[in-house]
């Protein structure tokens, strides 16, 4: 198995992200490659196959690099893609790898220009002196053609690994933030960004927490937040000054103690933060739990969905293999009443916010086929196992879901395991 | 080109048969698909020959339905384009065909590349003023209304450029729909469109009739400087200029001052800066009365604001808010209400405010004369000598002059001295440069006395700095202090220094020498030139580094014009053609370049 891992681990999927229409899905993997699915006009005559996803445009975003100074390989692997508010025909989305952040167009063409006037359409010479009128080329039309240019490369900006983008919505500007420091970029400016944030204590081993995952209100241009590996989340004013260092809410759960044991600080890591469509809220997720928060309460969340509790008592050994660590994300449907997150074994959860229920579901091909209705699983925690349930003891830890998307408008949600992408969507009546 | 496009200018006379003189035109043709980007560049660039060879005729119904097509291209070649299409008039058959221009401007407005978007509209704004009343209604203003209700951003952001240029010429009715278009936009949904028009609205304030001013633009404007966007609210500071001065005082007061009063309190520091920024033209704007009820107040509040960056900004605004108080009264306000928010600045804790109040400060002096310069000014002056940060320092003597006009720089020179020793060993060589820049000056205004006594060794002590940069720009300075002191003193005290490291153990000191007399040679004259400094670069022909050798020879090409023609031939030539047989090959070339330089072969 290792060797067949190998093989493909530049197929790894590490970021799924629809555009604002919902139109287009966007995938980065660990190959520096970035793969852009449409969705199909909807169909007519097979109405069952509503706006089925197919390849769009695939190309190459970052390639690997060498630090030469830092003596440093900087890895291809795409950490994020967000996509910019739709602005002409063109498509616009940023993709980053731990050190450049780069604005990729997607344009359509359908013409090309036709007629020489010195060579034929196959390039062979015309004698010159046959030329006795000019010909202006004609613009005729073509195969459709998708093409992916780079128009901006942000780099030499970040010491530490880039975690996450976010395009604000004055719609001109955009953070980057890594371990230690949040940047601000003009989206038409490459050669400067103003450092908004920066927590790098002056003696590196003062250094007691990182920053994990930043993003932009969705309708208020000045605020931010960022989460931290303290399970703490920061909100930042950038009216109030220019360097954003203090911040103006400080949103943090305070500790049960009798749940304290050696894995506390780590399971309460953040590993990402989602403000609602809305702006009303912002969800986290920590190792075994979703958090949802009222932008107006810093003292608790809201809500608190248990993700896999049942890892709690496994928490020893997924600390020997390092699961510990995995970074799932999470998102909100497009009217912000359920949740979405990953866990293991291929499974994905969603929470019902308004009825409390929620439901696992896997994402595989030996188990779902094709257009079939996906079966509700669950996981027994402990003593007798009822049918149809799986013991915690045979989840299988390789088999992760970190990256989820949802539509915006429509119940279309992709997942994305190992190196495969699903695209679930609601049932069609 | 020019001969190719001789037929061309006689319309239709291109298509004569086999002539030579369309083969460069055809390659520009063909060019405009090339796949390299920098050929279609130089076809773009002469698009009118290409224009004026097809003739009026074709290039309106061949030429330009391509050009409208064109827009997958590259940005630079867009952006050349957009350029070249603002001057076409001519070349599609005069101002009763300059409406063919606008679909390809019309596409080109709407691209996502900003400078492309805002040279297209530029050239629309040009194109628009060759039109006739009756072309700019029937075509120019149906363009601007497709613009301002497209269905991207980027064509309505576009659109806000295009309004001032059409709304002069355009009949009552049309103007109407014209206000009402950039009404619309002034609340779009995004904000990039609601600034678009923010930054417009001064220019349409401007053609505007007053009534209409006072009834929809101040409206807008007051929407806008209250926008939810910090980024559109700064702008609306900058409208916020032009409609002033539009108004009479009385309405100025009633509706503008609100918003401005507003904006100087914005809960966003940006919007804050953007009025320190523009303090100034706010100020000419709204006139002496307003300024100083209401705008020194606000100034006060500025300098002393909790974010830095506004101080800063609102630093850099003392002088010319100084300045353009009436003269009447002005010494008062200062005095009493500017004065002491500038004192407390000098101890700021950011250093940027500190150093942009450095570069102002010393003006208030010319303003504010002798005495209250002595009492008030110069302790200022002197804590701001003594800063911590070297930008600060640098700031104060970069500006000496002002002072030295109303009070001399005597008053100063216990300071300076210490400040400028400080500078002058810093261990940053960029503030050693910085300082070394502003010697010349300071020589001017302490006199030579002064200089030889205090500041002469350290001129010189820079010649044998470890960082290159200082030992050239020392060298330099040299020049220009003896071209302010002459030669005689030159002769006296920097000559015998400089000759002296001719002899140091250091070659890199020795080559110095080489690098001041090629700068000092032509201030001091033939005489000192060939009595002096020529023996010391003839003895050096012999130093055992190459590098000392071959700069010799560069040394003789340089001073050889200065020198008389006997001692260039027997003094100089001599010493060139040994250096020319020398076993380093770089030696030899530079006294070859020298000996055919000086013509002595």
């Amino acid at each position: 198995m290792p060797f067949g891992l190998a093989l493909q681990s530049a197929d790894i999927i590490s970021t799924v992200e629809f555009n604002h229409s919902g139109e287009l899905l966007a995938t980065g993997d660990k190959g520096g490659r970035v793969v852009i699915f449409q969705q199909e006009q909807e169909n007519k005559t097979q109405t069952h196959s509503r706006g089925e996803y197919n390849v769009y445009s695939t190309f190459q975003s970052h390639e690997p690099e060498f630090d030469y100074l830092k003596s440093l390989e900087i890895e291809e692997k795409i950490n994020k893609i967000r996509w910019l508010p739709q602005k002409n025909a063109a498509q616009f989305l940023l993709s980053t790898n731990d050190k450049t952040i780069k604005l990729w167009k997607i344009s359509e063409r359908d013409k090309r220009p036709e007629g020489y006037n010195l060579k034929e359409e196959d390039g062979r010479y015309r004698d010159p002196t046959t030329v006795t009128t000019l010909r202006v080329p004609v613009f005729r039309p073509m195969d459709l053609m998708v093409e992916a240019s780079p128009r901006r490369i942000f780099a030499n900006a970040h010491t530490y690994h880039i975690n996450s983008i976010s395009i604000n919505s004055d719609y001109e500007t955009y953070l980057s933030a890594d371990d230690l420091r949040i940047n601000l970029w003009h989206l038409e400016i490459t050669d400067r960004s103003f450092n908004i944030v920066d927590i790098k204590p002056a003696n590196m081993e003062e250094l007691t927490e990182v920053i994990t995952a930043a993003e932009f209100h969705p309708n208020s241009c000045n605020t931010f937040v960022y989460s931290s590996s303290k399970g703490t989340i920061r909100l930042c004013d950038m009216r109030a000054s220019a360097l954003c260092d203090r911040h103006s809410k400080l949103f943090e759960e305070p500790e049960d103690p009798s749940n304290r044991s050696f894995f506390s600080e780590i399971i309460s890591s953040i590993s990402d933060v989602k403000f609602s469509h809305s702006g009303r809220y912002m969800m986290t997720r920590d190792y075994l739990s979703v958090k949802i928060w009222d932008l107006n309460m810093e003292n608790r969340p809201v809500e608190t969905y248990q993700v896999h509790e049942y890892l709690r008592s496994k928490l020893c050994s997924l600390y020997e293999n390092d699961c510990i660590f995995d970074k799932f994300e999470c998102c909100w449907n497009g009217s912000d009443s359920v949740v979405m997150t990953g866990s293991y074994n291929n499974f994905f959860r969603m929470f019902d916010r308004n009825t409390k229920r929620d439901i696992t579901l896997e994402a595989s091909r030996e188990n779902n086929k094709p257009r079939t209705v996906l079966k509700p699983r669950k996981v027994c925690a402990s003593g007798k196992r009822k049918k149809d349930e799986i013991s915690v003891d045979s989840l299988d830890f390789n088999k992760k879901i970190l990256h989820t998307a949802w539509h915006p408008k429509e119940n279309i949600i992709a997942v994305a395991t190992t190196n495969n992408l699903y695209i679930f969507q609601d049932k069609v009546n | 080109m020019a001969g190719a496009a001789g037929p061309g200018r006689v319309p239709g006379a291109a298509g004569g048969d086999g002539d030579d003189s369309l083969y460069p035109i055809a390659v520009l043709i063909d060019e405009l698909r090339n796949e390299d980007v920098q050929l279609r560049l130089n076809s773009i660039k002469k698009l009118s020959t290409i224009a004026l060879a097809l003739g009026v005729e074709r290039t309106r119904t061949e030429l330009l339905p391509f050009l409208t097509d064109t827009i997958y291209d590259e940005d630079e070649v867009l952006l050349a384009l957009a350029e070249q299409l603002g001057n076409f008039t001519v070349l599609v058959g005069g101002p009763d065909f300059a409406h063919c221009l606008l679909p390809p401007l019309e596409s080109l407005a709407t691209v996502e590349e900003t400078v492309v978007r805002d040279k297209a509209v530029e050239s629309l704004r040009q194109i628009s003023q060759e039109h006739t009343p009756v072309a700019l209604e029937a075509h120019f203003v149906p363009l601007v209304k497709r613009l301002a209700s497209g269905d991207w951003f980027t064509s309505r952001t576009s659109a806000c450029g295009l309004f001032s240029v059409c709304y002069p010429r355009a009949s009552s009715t049309v103007k109407a729909e014209i206000r009402q278009h950039f009404c619309s936009l002034c609340s779009d949904d995004t904000p990039m469109v609601r600034r678009a028009a923010a930054s417009k609205l001064g220019e349409f304030a401007k053609v505007l009739e007053l009534e209409s001013v006072k009834n929809e633009i101040v409206p807008l404007f007051t929407n806008l400087a209250s926008d939810e966007q910090d980024s559109v609210r700064l702008l609306a500071v900058e409208a916020c200029v032009s409609i002033a001065q539009l108004l009479s005082q009385n309405d100025l007061e009633t509706l503008v001052m609100p918003t401005l009063r507003q904006a100087a309190e914005d809960k966003s520091w940006r919007v804050r800066y953007m009025v320190a920024d523009k303090f100034s033209e706010l100020q000419k704007a709204v006139g002496p009365e307003i300024t100083q009820n209401d705008l020194v107040p606000a100034f006060q509040n500025l300098l002393k604001d909790c974010e830095a960056e506004v101080r800063a900004a609102a630093a850099h605004k003392v002088k010319e808010l100084c300045e353009n108080l009436p003269v009447d009264g002005r010494e008062t306000i200062i005095m009493n209400h500017i004065l002491p928010f500038v004192k407390e600045l000098v101890s700021d804790s950011n250093q940027h405010v500190k150093s942009a109040l450095a570069s102002v400060i010393m003006g208030l002096s010319t303003i504010l004369g002798k005495e209250n310069t002595i009492e008030h000014l110069l302790p200022l002056f002197l804590a701001q000598l003594k800063d911590e940060c070297p930008e600060v320092r640098l700031n104060i003597i970069s500006n000496l002059d002002c002072v030295n006009e109303v009070i001399g720089i005597r008053q100063l020179s216990q300071s300076l001295l210490p400040a400028i020793v400080e500078l002058a060993e810093d261990a940053k060589w960029r503030v050693r440069l910085a300082i070394i820049e502003y010697m010349p000056l300071l020589a001017g205004q302490l006199g030579v006395e002064f200089f030889d006594e205090k500041l002469n060794s350290l001129c010189m002590a820079w010649l044998v700095d470890h960082v290159y940069a200082i030992r050239e720009a020392a060298t330099n300075n040299l020049m220009k202090l003896v071209e302010k002191f002459g030669a005689d003193w030159a002769q006296n005290t920097i000559v015998p220094k400089v000759l002296g490291m001719a002899n140091d153990p250091n070659y890199l000191h020795r080559m110095t020498t080489l690098f001041c007399i090629n700068a000092l040679s032509e201030a001091c004259g033939q005489e000192i030139t060939t009595k002096q400094m020529l023996p010391i670069v003839l003895k050096m022909a012999g130093d055992q580094v190459a590098n000392v050798r071959f700069n010799v020879a560069k040394s003789l090409q340089k001073i050889g014009p200065i020198l008389d023609s006997s001692a260039l031939h027997v003094e100089v030539k001599p010493v060139l053609q040994k250096l020319g047989q020398d076993e380093d090959m770089d030696v030899k070339y530079f006294a070859q370049e020298a000996i055919n330089v000086l013509a002595l072969a």
